[in-house]
């Protein structure tokens, strides 16, 4: 195995940074409202009711769909498109590159999804059923939208980009999936620069609801804004949230020479497999993986500011990953642990990166926003360093580690550094 | 339906196709194609959409008819005559 160069030795040419962050969440259309949300543990997580299951709680987006869209291509495109199109403008936006003279056939799009199609599957089902399940009133649209690289496609319908656009399917690990295959081709010099991260559309499909209530693993709470309650000992499940958020990466050469404002550096990634169990994770593997990112960043477990982690919310999933965590932190006294999903449940697709932005602002502020929700600790989930329920104030945030796992036994870590 | 109702119908089913356009101003003689941004998949829109509504059958090579306004609501006329308009 050829092992990667650590950043830091790598020449400026193979190092890449974020000069671009566009988002969508629950509680936040921007980077800085997002912040914002979260310093302030404002929830997104709202009443919400989905075709066939019936009310349910979901983290819902209010994004302007038209702020880069006509009405025509939001009707013709899907929710999943819609929230690329969106994120990927914001993105472009906040990098300040000069847009109009890109050149667009060196832009590469990497949009990572859990899963894409269920939501237009469903609803032409619901339309045809209308006719007695007569196929010919199944719509031509069918064959575009669901597309595995739809959501990828129409950011490049819609910005005029012509360089390669695929989505990367990777479950719930798909937000750090798509940062990495990114960075990894700009390093190929497969582009110049790469839009990368992740989207969900799936609280528009009732079966991601459905599937998860008959795996006991749906969050319910009389108070919509205290379901998703990742580390607490009365958990009872998802939030299944809907978002998306798209990094801008170059490589640090071309930054610097347009002088461009440096987010942060991918200092270390990784990527693995459990193959042990279709959902339930497995601590070893995931604590290999992180291992393995801190390993090729050159950093040791102690030198990490903030572990932002993934738990979801599910009674075995988040003892897991706290067992990995332990194994890989436990002796540590640096490292600060908090969890984004208890404001805005799980974005599926956008989860990764959406969690890795609500960070990256503590490169600038020093804060790490806190798990919220906590009101009784889990013993199996406690381990030294966790921010629970209010705020913590840093010296400094110089390493931002992001976990991001999947079902199917798929494992995700970004590092990010401090530029 | 008469000719007006299936323009009209016509004007409601264009106006979900095409809801960045301005369909007031629509020359029924003039061919969509050079007033609106319409492409195949959107003429394959119109002619779902009466199948869904009225279930009218448009055969693939019978599309041409769907050129312009007039033409249009000249070649349903026949097939929506005993459609009454709801």
């Amino acid at each position: 195995m050829i092992a990667p160069n650590r950043a830091s030795e790598l020449p400026d040419e193979q190092r890449i940074v974020i000069t671009g962050i566009g988002l969508t969440a629950p509680n936040g259309n921007d980077w800085q409202s997002f912040r914002n949300a979260l310093l302030e543990k404002r929830s997104g997580v709202k009443p919400y009711e989905v075709r066939y299951f019936g009310p349910t709680l979901a983290g819902v987006c209010d994004f302007d769909t038209t702020r880069y869209q006509k009405k025509k291509e939001v009707r013709r495109g899907t929710r999943a498109g819609s929230v690329g199109v969106y994120a990927a403008n914001e993105a472009i936006k906040h990098s300040g590159i000069d847009w109009q003279n890109t050149d667009k056939s060196r832009v590469g799009i990497y949009v990572g999804v859990t899963e894409h199609g269920n939501v237009e599957t469903e609803n032409e089902i619901y339309v045809i059923k209308g006719f007695d399940y007569d196929t010919s009133c199944w719509s031509h649209h069918h064959n575009p939208r669901t597309v595995a690289n739809n959501p990828a496609g129409e950011i490049a319908l819609n910005m005029g980009i012509t360089g390669p656009h695929y989505t990367i399917g990777a479950a719930c690990a798909a937000g750090n999936a798509g940062i990495i295959q990114g960075a990894q081709m700009l390093r190929l010099g497969e582009c110049d620069l790469a839009i990368a991260g992740g989207t969900s559309e799936s609280i528009h499909t009732f079966g991601i609801f459905a599937s998860f209530n008959s795996q006991n693993a749906l969050a319910r709470h009389e108070d919509p804004t205290q379901a998703s309650r990742p580390f607490d000992v009365d958990r009872n499940g998802i939030v299944v949230a809907e978002g998306g958020c798209l990094y801008v990466l170059e490589r640090l050469s071309d930054a610097k020479a347009r002088g461009a404002e440096i987010i942060g550096e991918l200092v270390g990634y990784a990527m693995n497999t459990d193959a042990t169990d279709f959902v339930l994770p497995n601590p070893e593997r995931q604590a290999e993986c992180v291992n393995m990112a801190l390993n090729r960043a050159g950093l040791t477990a102690d030198q990490i500011d903030i572990v932002s982690t993934h738990a979801t919310g599910t009674s075995s999933g988040d003892s897991q990953e706290c067992r990995a965590l332990r194994a890989v932190f436990g002796e540590c006294t640096n490292p600060r642990i908090n969890n984004t999903k208890s404001y805005i449940g799980h974005a599926m697709g956008a989860a990764g990166a959406l969690e890795l932005a609500g960070n990256l602002s503590a490169f600038g502020d020093h804060v790490v926003h806190p798990t919220i929700n906590v009101d009784k600790l889990d013993p199996d989930c406690e381990i030294p360093g966790l921010v629970l329920n209010e705020p913590q104030e840093l010296k400094r945030v110089d390493y931002v580690l992001n976990n991001s796992f999947g079902m199917l036994g798929i494992n995700s870590v970004v590092i990010i550094g401090r530029v | 339906m008469t000719p007006a109702e299936i323009r009209e119908e016509i004007i409601d089913i264009l106006e979900d196709i095409s809801p960045d356009e301005d369909l007031d101003s629509l020359d029924d003689s003039q061919a969509f194609r050079d007033q609106l941004e319409l492409d195949s998949m959107d003429f394959l829109d119109i002619v779902m959409e009466l199948r869904k509504r009225h279930r009218v059958q448009i055969p693939e090579e019978e599309y041409g008819n769907l050129a312009s306004m007039s033409s249009t609501v000249t070649y349903l006329e026949p097939k929506m005559k005993d459609i009454v308009k709801t």
